[in-house]
């Protein structure tokens, strides 16, 4: 039961990764290509079909990572898991992995200034798992003293701020930057959506319709 | 035994606490490890391929 529950995962993953790489085609990905043209230094791959089919790759990858979390997450709340709950996990995700971090880190286009690699990388990390550790005790800790300590976990890395420049000038216009980020949280928010629907519709079927049930404890 | 008998009717597919706990800690460190490969190490090559993912999933990327 439980290697099918993993395979699951991995074909929720698989599939969210394709999808996404569709839909980042229609927004995404062109304002990536165009801000390009302003930067200096070339870091990026070159454009073409190679550059999408590694794109595809590590974003089936990104989705494997993100459905095994998801997993990780319903096996060790001992929650049940059909459709519905699938969504709802995907938009915990959504709120963990990309509206906590970007409130605080805007998303980033090539020729954007921004601060050391590391600092940000950092700041990411511990957003995501303070935001994440949040939504669970909300979901799962009902007592005022759990709230508190998950409101502390949700506004702390915001208190203690995310790395900016004081003076981040960038090559890349203002209304590019707009368009990205709405472009970016849009898909995002969709390609959480399609791998928590996924995830949880695959593990009502592999379960024989019954969902993977919370035990009770 | 007879609530035993009464969980096993009432909660479906069952899994033994220590195997979803097993499975759920490997779940996680493996998400984990791979999420790390594919956004954050910097490694030229890697950095190359996964440059759009990490962008559009608004990772830090460079």
């Amino acid at each position: 039961m439980l290697t099918r529950i993993l395979l699951a995962a991995l074909l929720a993953g698989v599939l969210s990764g394709v999808f996404v790489t569709a839909a980042q085609e229609l927004r995404v990905t062109p304002l990536i290509i165009e801000a390009e043209t302003y930067e200096n230094v070339g870091v990026a791959p070159d454009t073409g079909i190679e550059r999408t089919f590694f794109t595809f790759v590590t974003n089936v990858l990104v989705g494997v990572s993100f459905a095994l979390i998801l997993t990780a997450g319903v096996l060790l709340t001992k929650t049940s898991l059909d459709l519905r709950s699938g969504l709802v996990w995907g938009m915990g995700g959504f709120i963990a992995f990309v509206l906590a971090p970007n409130f605080g880190l805007s998303p980033e286009l090539p020729g954007m200034a921004a601060a050391e690699l590391p600092s940000r990388q950092g700041w990411w990390i511990f957003t995501v798992m303070a935001t994440a550790a949040a939504l669970l005790i909300f979901a799962f800790k009902q007592k005022i003293f759990w709230m508190l300590g998950g409101l502390a976990l949700l506004l702390a890395p915001h208190i203690y701020g995310a790395p900016v420049l004081a003076t981040a000038q960038s090559v890349v216009p203002a209304s590019l930057a707009a368009q990205f980020a709405v472009a970016t949280i849009v898909t995002s928010l969709l390609f959480w959506l399609v791998l928590g629907g996924v995830l949880g519709w695959l593990v009502e079927r592999v379960t024989g319709n019954q969902g993977l049930k919370g035990q009770p404890s | 035994m007879l609530s035993q008998q009464i969980t096993s009717q009432t909660s479906g597919l069952e899994i033994s606490d220590t195997t979803r706990i097993g499975a759920g800690l490997f779940a996680l460190f493996f998400g984990a490890f791979l999420l790390y490969f594919t956004v954050f190490a910097q490694a030229s090559v890697l950095h190359n391929a996964a440059h759009d993912t990490r962008h559009a999933i608004t990772a830090p990327c460079h």
